[in-house]
């Protein structure tokens, strides 16, 4: 373990944002705390609990051209969108939960596909973690194992003590990378308990509990009715979430040139499964909500080794109508089989 | 609260309304909507300053056409909603019975759409405070000013369409931006694309919107949309003496004309 002194966080600011590199920082915008492009340390919001929106579109844009099509008499020629120019991305002071949220998407477009273009933006990318020392009743980290100094995602982790120095984890080599920027910011620190500095966030429910239960409780459509009664079937939830990863492809353009590009697409939506035919196989909405819960609780567990939940609670503050997912998943938690 | 509860409990006993949708204590939020399905379940009912979601919304709700009559606990704006989804033909009159709630710890049990227009024109309603002081700040603005107004604010704009989902009038089974033969609204949510979905929005909503700032308060980016159909309904009021949600029978602007019109291009 390291130590960075607090004077010197700024200067480690500094150094990255000298080193030919983008930072992205939870700042204020609009009334609203987001994770946008920083060039000074000042605008960076240093004592919060959560973003609205989580960080994904430093790797997952909400829309990306794929590439351009151009149709000619002696036929259509496709370029596909150059992505290796991207700039090197540092996200600054991003949450234990939302580093978190990178592992899913790792597991999501590593799967059966290497998706290049997440794969090139996520080569690009180093993260700074922040360990948690406030929490709100919508965090809920603890019940899908995870903590608020969790270390998964980051490639340094820094937790705040009482003097107002950071404790640093190095833990990875891009984590390594970034500390020789300036080795002479970190010092050697004794064993120190970073548990004494971290909010605590009560568990909810238990994690493997909630995975078998929700795997088997596919057809109780009561339970799902019961749930999503209230919701309104819009993308609110997925848009802010950290691991949602679905996405549209659609063209834009002439019949002589456009482009082919992806945006988010969301399961809350009545039209995201709907077939050519017109037949839909989530006709309501506690289907759909229904999907939401077993993708993340059931089908990445299951098929990625994933949960697909960091507990980041951004779902249940954004929501029109107070949907809360630990509240929902802990009732499916204690179901009795 | 106790006659809202006792009235519910009333009208779900004798089997005259099969749900009563209503507010809860929430989690995250104060308050919350809440389906109430049996007597026994009305106690959760509660209605304070803090159960301002528009509960119209819910009334054209696919998974609602199947359940048969219901109560709906209703604030002058879901009032004001309900008369222009009766002007639609979105419900049967005595099929949804409102629960007209105005603060106070009176209910008062309105059946007929000319008792809700009747209880409208008792119970005027304004803007909010902030709201009013927003739509001055752009309306003071120049042209070239609002649109980077709107620039800055639509660029933000994730669609996902929360403000759609929140609204009563928008019911549509197909909303015009889900076409896709042909695709008339970009999916695409970058700027052109945001602006065609907003301005779609409140073209649709133009002489049909309560101001009730439902859209508004559902957008997770706070993006002030409300403003646009607001001050549709201001135009519309100056120009067509028409106030939306007064009236179950009378046309909305846009689907009315008459023959003194001045304008050549309905002749």
């Amino acid at each position: 373990m390291k130590l960075l002194k607090k004077e010197a966080l700024p200067k480690l600011f500094e150094k990255i944002n000298s080193a030919d590199k983008v930072i992205y920082a939870p700042v204020e915008n609009h009334g609203q705390l987001v994770y946008r492009r920083v060039s000074a340390y000042d605008e960076v919001k240093k004592d919060y609990i959560q973003t609205v929106q989580s960080a994904k579109y430093v790797v997952f844009p909400k829309i990306e051209k794929l590439l351009d099509y151009q149709n000619s008499k002696d036929g259509t020629s496709l370029s596909e969108a150059v992505i290796d120019e991207l700039p090197e991305i540092v996200l600054f002071g991003v949450r234990p939960c939302d580093a978190a949220g990178f592992d899913v998407l790792k597991a999501v477009f590593t799967w059966d596909f290497n998706d290049k273009f997440y794969i090139e933006r996520a080569k690009k990318l180093t993260i700074i973690g922040l360990s948690c020392s406030k929490c709100d009743n919508e965090c809920f980290c603890t019940s899908v194992g995870l903590n608020p100094g969790s270390t998964k995602g980051s490639d340094i982790l820094l937790t705040k003590n009482n003097e107002g120095d950071y404790l640093a984890e190095i833990v990875t080599d891009k984590g390594q990378a970034m500390v020789s920027l300036c080795t002479d910011l970190f010092s050697d620190h004794k064993d120190d308990n970073k548990e004494n500095y971290l909010t605590k966030v009560p568990v909810k429910f238990e994690k493997d509990a909630a995975i078998e239960k929700s795997t088997k409780s596919f057809e109780n459509e009561q339970i799902w009715f019961d749930q999503a009664m209230r919701c309104l079937g819009c993308g609110a939830c997925t848009y802010v979430c950290p691991t949602c990863s679905c996405f549209d492809i659609q063209d834009e353009g002439t019949s002589a040139k456009g482009i082919r590009y992806r945006c988010w697409d969301s399961c809350g939506l009545s039209q995201f499964t709907i077939h050519t035919s017109g037949h839909n196989p989530r006709e309501e909405q506690s289907q759909r909500w229904r999907q939401r819960i077993l993708h993340k609780y059931s089908y990445q567990p299951e098929r990625l080794q994933v949960l697909g939940c960091v507990g980041c609670g951004r779902c249940s503050r954004s929501c029109p109508v107070d949907m809360n997912i630990a509240e929902h998943v802990e009732t499916i938690a204690e179901i009795e089989l | 609260m106790d006659n809202l509860i006792k009235k519910a409990k009333e009208l779900l006993e004798n089997n005259l309304v099969q749900v009563v949708i209503g507010y809860e204590k929430g989690n995250t939020q104060k308050s919350r909507p809440v389906f109430i399905f049996k007597a026994e379940n009305a106690d959760k009912l509660i209605y304070d300053e803090s159960c301002h979601y528009n509960l119209a919304s819910y009334i054209t709700r696919q998974e609602m056409r199947h359940t048969g009559k219901m109560a709906v606990v209703a604030n002058i704006h879901a009032l004001k909603a309900m008369l222009v989804l009766a002007n639609e033909h979105q419900f049967i009159e005595g099929n949804v019975i409102a629960l007209a709630v105005d603060g106070s710890s009176d209910v008062t049990e309105l059946k007929t759409f000319s008792e809700i227009e009747e209880y409208i024109a008792s119970h005027p309603v304004e803007l909010k405070e902030k709201e009013k002081v927003l739509l001055e700040k752009i309306k003071a603005l120049s042209k070239e000013e609002r649109w980077e107004f709107w620039q800055n604010e639509l660029a933000r704009c994730f669609k996902c369409y929360a403000c759609r989902a929140a609204c009563p009038m928008c019911y549509c089974h197909q909303c015009t931006v889900d076409c896709n033969k042909p695709q008339w609204i970009t999916v695409a949510p970058h700027q052109l694309g945001n602006y065609e979905w907003q301005m779609m929005r409140a073209m649709h909503l133009a002489g049909r919107c309560v101001d009730c700032g439902a859209c508004a308060e559902a957008c997770p980016l706070d993006i002030p949309i409300n403003m646009l159909t607001y001050y549709l309904s201001e135009s519309i009021e100056s120009n067509f003496g028409f106030k939306t949600g007064t009236s179950a029978t009378k046309l909305y602007v846009l689907s009315d004309y008459k023959l003194e019109d001045k304008e050549n291009f309905i002749r």
